[in-house]
């Protein structure tokens, strides 16, 4: 388990940390002590196991995409189908993990934070199973573009709460869930759904989501006998990126690319790619990469991408660019959305707006790796709850 | 020890109470921000915790939030408030900042404690700097006189506390809720058992905020405590121009 990039607890090379409010700070402790037992102990890994495999459906297939290696022309692209996953979409590897270890510290509530509403749609999913209260902080305007995950949400007993502060999209709706596990703090557990926030959350995401990459390279290997030459993956916090990543981080024959939001493009500054501005500061309890001002206000954000819409990246990942192990790119909407298409028309995938970003960058870089060579991507969710948009956004053709 | 320390525990020692309140800088226009503290000045305030506005304010209810969103609006900065506070001339009490961590962060941490000691400045809350986090502020702020005070939570067991209050500067803040600044009608009589133990465990003065909206929670709290801290209050009665109100805060200092 790749855990070796934590130099100092909670912390990846000089990222991640816990800023956040003392009434936190205890339930911070308590958390990363569940955690550590949990993950030491078999009985936990049958019980997560057992749910993964009966309930979520894992494991996911790793597919190759023939006709979209085709028609990138060059290097073999496999997709990993984690759309496939009861929910549709890589979340509830985390929040699975995340409940059955607050079950075990006796919490009875959750509250979450979501931006596309998978996370979100994940975690009032695992609350339904375990007969958990939940509620789901979401941002005003990802409420509006992403309705059909609210519906999916309330039908399965969560309540969710439109954030209208600041931007109104994710940042915001984790600040509320902050202020609502601050509130809550006696009973209520906070299931963070990205590879974001203070420690252990970074931690337990990445742990929770490596299923993703340990499938993958097993899938791998027992199919070619080798390991792929590159893996890829969409990042807006990061957590299927995350989980695809560390089990690959020790094969240094292994590239890695993480796909950030570009929106409408890096010199138009309305974009989600914090990797590309390169300024460094402290976000809901974690240092990271973060779009700010001079004056260290978080900056606006943009993408056509509910789930990619976040000002920072995740510790970890800030980590893997210093070092040099992962690269950090980014596509633009419109590339983004040929990519859905593209997908959907010769593979017959309709992809997540999020993991066409990784889909538009693989065809990019199977061309370039060429023939011979042979890459995973992360197909982190399926693109159902993006149709209106998509529909809207195509002026309805 | 520090300036502010000093000057904190003297008023204990005198057993005085303390009267905090907080005010959003640039909640209205920073050319008014040295009245606005004398006015406060004179009705009888210990000192004056500055608020700075910042985009993300995870600590802050809604009517702090909404004071920092103007001020932001406004344009207003860390940068610009230190240098209006730098042009203040009828200012007696002591000055604090509460900021978030990335505001100081991004202004320079060694910058933020040197001109902060400059403009007079005597004392630091970073609501989001647990204890774990602190030595990236600690030695400029040793340096340049500048308190860090601690911020106690209800949840925070006993042997944490003894080390907070260990290495802590200033007054000792003790937060009266789980929850976040202005929770109105969360306040109840369960925090008092717990400051009477934090008053037990330290020799600096425990002031109580977040959550303390009227005159009566004031005069309930100070019997526990060595004083207050008032923020959405007088946040609110600031900006409504509500002189009756602001003035019947301090009512219990009378």
């Amino acid at each position: 388990m790749m855990t070796q990039t934590i130099e100092k607890k909670g912390r990846f090379g000089k990222y991640g940390g816990q800023f956040v409010p003392e009434t936190l700070m205890t339930a911070l402790n308590e958390l990363e002590e569940a955690f550590e037992k949990a993950m030491k102990d078999p009985k936990f890994h049958e019980e997560l196991n057992y749910y993964l495999k009966d309930y979520v459906g894992r494991e996911t297939p790793l597919y190759f995409a023939e006709r979209l290696t085709e028609y990138a022309g060059g290097a073999d692209i496999y997709l990993k189908r984690e759309d496939l996953n009861h929910t549709g979409a890589h979340k509830i590897n985390n929040t699975l993990g995340q409940i059955l270890i607050a079950k075990r510290m006796g919490k009875k509530k959750i509250v979450a934070e979501t931006g596309a509403g998978q996370h979100g749609v994940a975690t009032a999913t695992v609350c339904a199973l375990f007969g958990m209260e939940c509620t789901v902080f979401m941002g005003a305007v990802d409420v509006e573009r992403q309705k059909l995950n609210v519906f999916r949400m309330e039908l399965m007993g969560a309540k969710v709460v439109a954030v209208e502060d600041g931007s109104r999209t994710l940042k915001d709706a984790v600040n509320e869930a902050l202020r609502y596990w601050v509130t809550h703090i006696d009973d209520t557990h906070y299931v963070l759904g990205s590879a974001l926030g203070p420690h252990p959350f970074p931690t337990i995401v990445r742990e929770f989501q490596s299923v993703i990459g340990n499938e993958s390279r097993a899938q791998f290997l027992e199919r070619t006998g080798k390991l792929p030459d590159a893996v890829i993956a969409c990042v807006g916090g990061g957590s299927n990126a995350i989980g695809m990543f560390a089990p690959f981080v020790e094969d240094e024959t292994v590239e890695m690319y993480g796909v950030e939001a570009g929106g409408l493009g890096i010199p138009t500054g309305k974009h989600s790619a914090a990797m590309a501005t390169k300024t460094e500061g402290m976000l809901h309890g974690a240092y990271m990469y973060v779009m700010q001002d001079e004056a260290g206000n978080v900056g606006k954000t943009y993408s056509v991408s509910a789930g990619l819409d976040y000002p920072a990246i995740g510790p970890e990942h800030c980590h893997l660019n210093d070092i040099g192990r992962v690269v950090y790119d980014s596509v633009t909407d419109e590339e983004a959305l040929e990519a859905f298409q593209l997908l959907s028309k010769i593979e017959g995938i309709i992809p997540a707006l999020e993991s066409s970003h990784a889909i538009a960058y693989v065809v990019k870089k199977a061309k370039e790796m060429g023939e011979g060579k042979s890459i995973i991507v992360s197909l982190s969710g399926r693109g159902d709850k993006d149709i209106d948009s998509v529909f809207a956004r195509l002026g309805g053709k | 020890m520090t300036t502010l320390t000093k000057e904190m525990k003297q008023l204990k020692e005198q057993n005085e109470k303390a009267f905090v309140p907080y005010i959003m800088a640039g909640d209205g226009p920073l050319e008014q921000l040295e009245e606005t503290i004398v006015r406060l000045q004179n009705l009888g305030a210990t000192a004056i915790e500055l608020g700075i506005p910042y985009s993300d304010p995870v600590a802050d209810g809604v009517v702090i939030r909404e004071a920092g969103e103007r001020a932001l609006a406004a344009g207003v900065t860390l940068d610009q408030i230190l240098e209006t506070v730098a042009t203040f001339t009828r200012v007696r009490i002591p000055l604090l900042t509460m900021a978030y961590v990335n505001t100081i962060f991004a202004y320079g941490i060694e910058r933020f404690a040197k001109r902060a000691q400059q403009v007079g400045i005597r004392g630091a809350i970073i609501p989001d700097l647990p204890y774990e986090e602190r030595d990236l502020v600690a030695g400029p702020f040793q340096q340049h006189d500048i308190a860090l005070i601690p911020l106690v939570a209800l949840t925070s067991p006993k042997e944490r506390i003894e080390k907070l209050v260990q290495e802590a500067e200033g007054f000792i803040y003790a937060v009266t809720i789980n929850g976040v600044t202005g929770n109105q009608n969360q306040l109840n009589d369960s925090p008092l058992d717990h400051f009477d133990t934090l008053r037990a465990m330290t020799d600096l003065p425990v002031y109580a905020g977040f959550g303390i909206t009227t005159a009566e929670d004031v005069e309930r709290m100070n019997a526990h405590t060595d004083g207050v801290i008032v923020g959405s209050a007088i946040v609110r009665a600031l900006y409504e121009q509500d002189r009756e109100a602001l003035e019947q805060l301090f009512v219990a200092y009378a």
